[in-house]
């Protein structure tokens, strides 16, 4: 008893002691405040990753995969049926993507993927980053929208990033285009002009411009029956930022440009099945942005129809003519191990012409990266909580000379030297249990009004903490984990106790009669 | 300089010529030697029955060592203690008053002897029975007073019962604690510096204080080492008074060193310390 209120007197009458607690404060503060940050961005990123790949991929060997998804899903289904929520088959093809921007041609190497629209948002979080509302309710359509694309980044909620270029995407879009193109002085390459197409493609449309050098502008020529008010080549999914750039405006906003619209022409050329591998192209109508929030993704993913893509591509079987893909993605159930399922169906698909693995697998020297990169900065930032411990360790020994006679008083009115031993253990840990509530207070608060500190810091500095720019992020995510914290906070109470034995033994071990005649 | 924590080194199994009918009489001679001075062959005069005693020290003798020097301060000492008895222990400056007072009160541990309460030896018990002794059977009072300045008069008072209680027995039983502990402190003359923190009480109200402290655990033995010595004597005279209307009224056994004869006076008996050990009686 007369250890507790000891404790509690020394704790208020003590100033110099909670001087030496703050070092406790500041580094349980960062850690908290670090790895808030830390596990808000890697699980951001996670989700994102996680979001574009599928649990589990099954894929080919090659640029051309197997024939006939149906009888590997089957067999997925077999071996690992009750684990598994919903499959897809996807085709994926490195590809150079061309842009007219203003009349000027620009080519970017993608990568193209064809995909099954109604299937492949049951596996990835493909249609969550469309921009186009309808998209994103899992009706997912290669159709030109009418309007009602987005024109505020729909993620970043309330205070997302403004895109009023957006609004006028779609059929809207498409028909300014093609009157743009129908005014007769203006017969320079327009929107869709520059592009025409190879014979080989099997494209239902007349098109008797087809042997035609497809780079010779011609575009009264082109296409005479292709009304492009009312039709659209086949669709596709654009990856955002290939589409646009991020441009600041100054003081603290930002824009996104758009090279291209929904309702845009874009041309493709990718190379067909055949041995040696040929080029082909075709014409693309966008109908929508994909927009992952990684930069990687967002960079270099072209989405187009699975269908199409084989029927450019010529990959059918030439034995049984079942259409070829690259690859099966698998979404798993909830709380199924991907592990497990990937091993049981290595087990069944020869490692030799098969490859499967899990999203983890395909990442992994990224999140081992980021990993690594968590737990360094954990032991450093923790060395700074130990360092606080010897300062601790020094008053504490201060306070135990200082309170010599005091300890001679108490034993002989009868304290034990356990009993003085707890006043100062209790004394430690009633320090650290300050220092680290106040730091943990302190980191709390600092995590949950970040992004206004982070505003005040670039207003101070004039140099912006968290650049959208750099960031797809709007916000510096954050997550506080209730574990982190409470192990933090446990660690810094148990180096506050640990630096408190030494004194606490050295208390205990005073002669009572020579501690009595300490003045 | 003797290290006082190797205490159990000392129980040599050679028996002592001392008459020592309760309790076992150990010889602590050829070790001590080692640590302390040098053990006396024999008592210089016969010692009373211990049992016949409160407290008896049989053949005390206790040597400090700075470096190379020794300094003997106790030489064989031998006193008894009546129950109920009022003693003033007189001596000199560096007499060894204030030793015996800590070998009596267990505080510390003579090099050679015994001593005894109620006829059974104490030196040598474990250290929580010492503890435990020096929580319920002793009460101590000290020429500095000696209160934890951090805590008020009266939470100095209960600090012996806080010290015997867990947490929850204090905290069940401390209207009880509160209430005993008020009335002592109103019998010394406190009543109204209850809340008052040692800094803002006079000598003579902490000396109070401390002897409200020291009965609190309703002990039967009082040992007070020079209690009036840092007191003028108006104050003195009151701390003198409130030990003797104790020892008459609740007939507590007082031992009180000091080195003043006149203050001794007010004891049943005064024995002088010369020489490390008691002169006459």
């Amino acid at each position: 008893m007369y250890q507790l209120l000891l404790c509690w007197r020394y704790l208020r009458t003590r100033y110099i002691a909670l001087a030496s607690i703050i070092s406790v404060t500041l580094g349980v503060a960062t850690m908290i405040v670090v790895n808030s940050v830390m596990s808000g961005f890697t699980t951001e990123m996670q989700n994102r990753i996680h979001g574009i790949l599928s649990d589990v991929v099954v894929s080919g060997p090659g640029l051309n995969g197997f024939p006939d998804p149906e009888a590997h899903m089957a067999k997925i289904r077999e071996v690992a049926g009750d684990q598994i929520e919903a499959m897809t088959p996807t085709v994926a093809v490195p590809a150079m993507l061309s842009l007219n921007v203003g009349g000027e041609h620009r080519h970017f190497p993608v990568q193209l993927i064809g995909v099954d629209p109604a299937t492949q948002s049951q596996v990835s979080d493909f249609a969550k980053y469309l921009q186009h509302p309808e998209n994103r309710t899992g009706r997912m359509s290669f159709d030109l929208r009418d309007e009602g694309y987005d024109v505020r980044d729909h993620q970043a909620g309330a205070d997302g990033l403004e895109r009023p270029g957006m609004a006028v995407a779609g059929w809207e879009w498409r028909r300014r285009l093609a009157e743009f193109r129908a005014m007769p002085p203006r017969q320079e390459p327009s929107e869709t002009g520059p592009f025409g197409r190879s014979a080989a493609a099997l494209d239902s449309e007349p098109d008797p411009s087809a042997t035609v050098d497809p780079f010779a502008a011609a575009p009264d020529r082109a296409e005479p029956e292709f009304d492009m008010a009312t039709r659209q080549h086949t669709g596709v999914v654009l990856g955002i930022a290939l589409a646009s750039h991020r441009r600041s405006l100054g003081d603290g906003r930002y824009e996104d440009q758009f090279l291209v619209l929904p309702g845009d022409d874009v041309a493709l050329t990718f190379p067909t099945s055949g041995t040696p591998p040929k080029m082909t192209n075709d014409k693309f109508t966008i109908v929508d942005f994909y927009e992952s929030k990684m930069s990687e993704y967002d960079s270099s993913f072209v989405f187009v129809p699975i269908d199409k893509l084989q029927e450019l591509r010529g990959m059918y079987d030439s034995v049984t003519g079942a259409a070829m893909v690259s690859s099966i993605q698998i979404k798993l159930k909830p709380g199924a191990d991907g592990d497990v399922v990937r091993d049981r169906l290595r087990a069944v698909f020869p490692p030799h012409y098969y490859s499967v693995s899990t999203w983890r697998d395909q990442q992994g020297p990224l999140l081992a990266a980021v990993h690594m990169e968590s737990a360094i900065l954990n032991v450093l930032l923790f060395l700074i909580i130990a360092v606080a411990g010897f300062g601790i360790l020094a008053i504490f020994l201060m306070i135990v000379v200082e309170k010599t006679r005091d300890i001679g008083i108490l034993k002989s009115l009868g304290a034990s030297g356990w009993g003085i031993q707890r006043i100062f253990l209790g004394y430690g840990l009633s320090l650290g249990a300050v220092g680290s509530g106040v730091g943990m207070i302190l980191g709390l608060l600092f995590v949950r009004y970040i992004n206004q500190i982070a505003d005040v810091l670039g207003w101070l500095t004039g140099q912006p903490v968290f650049d959208p720019e750099i960031y797809y992020f709007y916000k510096i995510p954050t997550i506080v984990e209730f574990w982190t914290v409470a192990w933090i906070v446990f660690g810094a109470l148990a180096i506050a106790v640990l630096a408190s034995i030494l004194p606490a033994i050295r208390a205990s071990r005073l002669h009572p009669v020579e501690a009595l005649r300490y003045v | 300089m003797c290290d006082y924590s190797r205490r159990d080194a000392f129980d040599s199994p050679v028996p002592l010529p001392i008459d020592g009918a309760a309790g076992p009489s150990e010889a602590r001679g050829p070790t001590a030697v080692a640590c302390g001075g040098p053990a006396e062959a024999a008592p210089r005069r016969p010692v009373r029955h211990p049992a016949a005693n409160q407290l008896a020290a049989v053949h005390l003798s206790k040597t400090y060592r700075k470096g190379q020097a020794t300094v003997p301060v106790l030489k064989g000492l031998s006193l008894s203690v009546r129950r109920g008895e009022f003693l003033a222990i007189v001596g000199q400056s560096g007499s060894g008053k204030s030793t015996l007072l800590h070998l009596l009160g267990t505080l510390d541990a003579p090099d050679g002897g015994a001593v005894h309460l109620d006829g059974e030896r104490i030196d040598n018990l474990p250290g929580w029975k010492r503890d435990a002794l020096r929580n319920k059977q002793f009460g101590m009072i000290f020429q500095m007073y000696h209160l934890l300045p951090e805590l008020t008069a009266l939470e100095n008072v209960m600090a012996p019962l806080m010290i015997r209680q867990s947490v929850w027995q204090f905290l069940r039983h401390r209207r009880d604690h509160r209430a005993a502990a008020t009335e002592l402190l109103e019998t010394v003359g406190l009543g109204h510096r209850l809340k008052h923190k040692p800094r803002e009480l006079s000598g003579g109200e902490m000396q109070r204080a401390a002897i409200a402290r020291a009965l609190v655990a309703g002990p039967q033995i009082l040992l007070a080492d020079e209690p009036t010595g840092n007191l003028d004597r108006s104050s003195g005279e009151g701390i003198l008074e409130i030990l003797g209307s104790l020892n008459r009224k609740r007939n507590l056994t007082i031992v009180m060193v000091t080195h003043d004869q006149a203050i001794a006076e007010r004891a049943d008996r005064v024995v002088r310390l010369v020489d490390g050990r008691i002169e006459d009686e």
